[in-house]
């Protein structure tokens, strides 16, 4: 199979519903994207828009009565057809995912070598002497400091920074062909945060898997991704290459997000520019775009369905899902 | 180890155990007197050097019965937890790693079980199977089954809420062997502290159906059964019901002030605090 032709992780036209006191809710409506292998995609969007449910999702690590549609394939494989045994070998094997909070993804009451053993033994069938010493090279790659002593350390003794080190060298130890990083650095100090997100490129370029990073910092994500999706209201409300999205931005959404970002150089006293309102309850979304009732340019059609994805040129990859996007450039 | 020296509760829990096992363990080779030697001539003897609590209305050495009789106590103890422990707690890591309908028909077989207090249950049991030791160490057993299925099932959900658990699934793990590895680990600590806290109930309900005539039979001693033989000599003899029942309230006391102190040394978070 050429990789020209069959995409590293292709997601098609991805629902999930969640079970809540609502009944059945639509959580995820449509989410459709490409990944070629050494591809790196941005998620951006607030809490609750649907980031770490399409993360959740290519995993298979849904809430057990989440109802899924759609295909998610990974070199070809449709992930939601498989079952729970056939997912745990594509797991830590072929996708590896890498969680927010190090403090916790840690189990407090092993060493750290057997956590990053654990899927090498798992998927490779290595014995536990073999094991140990790839953890160690593993922690030397992730640039973990006096490595071969911290072997045997517990999470309690490595500082947040430290452990997420300890998470990407688990994520990367069976070298999968796509990463998922869920905001792995929102937990760390800013001056770690730099560190951490260039270790995992690097990591990435170096083995050429694919990287889908998902997170609310904009500035982050100019700097570690090709391409960037907006989610908004379990929808992808704009996707482009991330210069051209920088460039243009079309979406309302967008937009506010841009606005909303403090700034060196702004005068002093001024006000940072909020969107107007919250992220409705799930069960509160409306029938046709998602961001309607906080859109000051909304008109009737935009509540009736979810608008159409429209071309945004100058280049050919950069798609919004708004009809007024050149209505609103103009005011702009 | 330091941390454990120091906690008063767990200390004093610790030696009156320890001396619930060792009057248990010398019994089974040493006693002073047989246990089932009957001496009508010394019935109701005071404490003495011959006889350190003195002979009860068959003559019998109280001090031979109380030590004997606590094979019994750790024997029910013993099995009735293990009852509990090897069936409950799988009952209960299966009902939190399957979640859905499996949770809700363990948790509610639980709930109902639950409703039946061990006595009734074990009065239940031996009015069916006739009175003995088996019948109540089955019955005391079967109780702690919803107890232990809970408890586990409370503590693996909070387990399983932690991203380790996450992590672990995203490496490729299947349900069971983060069940084995990371739930049932984290969740020891809970069961231990609850093991002791049942075995100290299992000792006391043994004792009740004993003394009830449903527990352990003659000639075996028992503390509950001592117990009952001491009422009709109420107002001749008072001490021969307080032997055994300072006998029952001390191993009780023990098992729980040692339960209270592992609380205490197992809890890493209060371990930072002291």
């Amino acid at each position: 199979m050429s990789s020209h032709t069959q995409p590293l992780l292709s997601v098609r036209d991805l629902r999930v519903s969640l079970q809540t006191s609502h009944g059945f809710v639509e959580a995820l409506r449509g989410v459709t994207f490409e990944m070629q292998r050494g591809d790196t995609l941005g998620l951006i969007g607030e809490s609750g828009c649907g980031k770490s449910l399409t993360a959740l999702a290519v995993m298979g690590l849904l809430p057990e009565r989440a109802q899924v549609s759609g295909t998610i394939e990974l070199n070809g494989a449709d992930l939601t057809q498989m079952n729970e045994a056939d997912l745990c070998n594509m797991r830590g094997a072929r996708m590896a995912m890498i969680f927010q909070e190090p403090m916790t993804a840690l189990n407090p009451l092993h060493p750290i070598w057997k956590q990053i053993a654990e899927p090498l033994q798992l998927h490779q069938g290595i014995d536990q002497k073999t094991a140990k010493a790839r953890a160690l090279e593993l922690l030397e790659r992730v640039q973990l400091p006096r490595a071969r002593e911290r072997l045997d350390a517990y999470p309690h003794q490595l500082s947040g920074g430290q452990r997420q080190r300890v998470m990407i060298s688990i994520a990367l130890a069976c070298q999968p062909d796509i990463l998922i990083a869920d905001e792995p650095t929102t937990a760390l100090d800013v001056t770690v945060q730099k560190e951490v997100l260039n270790l995992i490129r690097q990591l990435v370029a170096e083995d050429g898997m694919g990287l889908l990073l998902i997170s609310h910092d904009l500035g982050l994500m100019r700097d570690q991704v090709q391409r960037v999706m907006v989610m908004y209201g379990g929808a992808v409300v704009e996707s482009g290459h991330t210069e051209a999205l920088f460039e243009k931005r079309a979406h309302p959404y967008t937009q506010g997000l841009f606005a909303a970002r403090p700034q060196l150089g702004l005068k002093r006293g001024t006000r940072l520019q909020t969107i107007p309102g919250n992220v409705p309850e799930i069960f509160n979304w409306p029938k046709g775009c998602a961001f309607a009732d906080r859109c000051s340019f909304v008109e009737d059609s935009c509540r009736q369905s979810l608008p159409q994805l429209e071309r945004v040129p100058p280049t050919s990859e950069h798609w919004v899902r708004c009809p007024k996007w050149q209505s609103l450039e103009a005011n702009a | 180890m330091k941390r454990a020296l120091k906690h008063p509760s767990f200390v004093a829990g610790t030696i009156l155990v320890t001396l619930l096992v060792l009057s248990a363990i010398t019994s089974l080779f040493w006693s002073p007197y047989p246990v089932g030697d009957i001496d009508i001539p010394n019935k109701l003897a005071k404490a003495s050097a011959q006889h350190w609590f003195g002979t009860d209305s068959l003559g019998r050495d109280i001090a031979s019965l109380l030590l004997v009789g606590s094979q019994n106590s750790l024997l029910v103890g013993f099995i009735a937890v293990g009852i509990g422990l090897g069936l409950g707690v799988p009952l209960g890591l299966l009902a939190s790693a399957k979640r859905g309908w499996t949770e809700e028909v363990v948790m509610r077989t639980a709930d109902f079980t639950f409703a039946f207090p061990a006595l009734l249950s074990a009065i239940l049991l031996t009015s069916i199977y006739g009175p003995g030791l088996v019948v109540s160490i089955t019955a005391i057993g079967i109780f702690n089954i919803p107890v232990f299925a809970r408890i586990t099932r409370g503590a693996a959900n909070a387990v399983w809420s932690r991203d380790y658990t996450l992590a672990a699934r995203a490496a490729g793990k299947t349900k069971w062997a983060i069940t084995w590895e990371h739930v049932l680990p984290n969740v020891a600590s809970v069961l231990i502290v609850q093991a002791t806290v049942q075995f100290a109930i299992a000792i006391l309900a043994e004792a009740a159906l004993s003394y009830l005539g449903l527990g352990t039979q003659p000639p075996n001693p028992s503390w509950g059964r001592m117990l009952n033989e001491a009422q009709s000599q109420m107002f001749q003899a008072p001490m021969l019901a307080v032997y055994p029942g300072v006998a029952i309230a001390l191993a009780v006391l023990g098992l729980n002030l040692m339960g209270d102190g592992l609380r205490d040394l197992l809890d890493p978070r209060l371990s930072r605090t002291r």
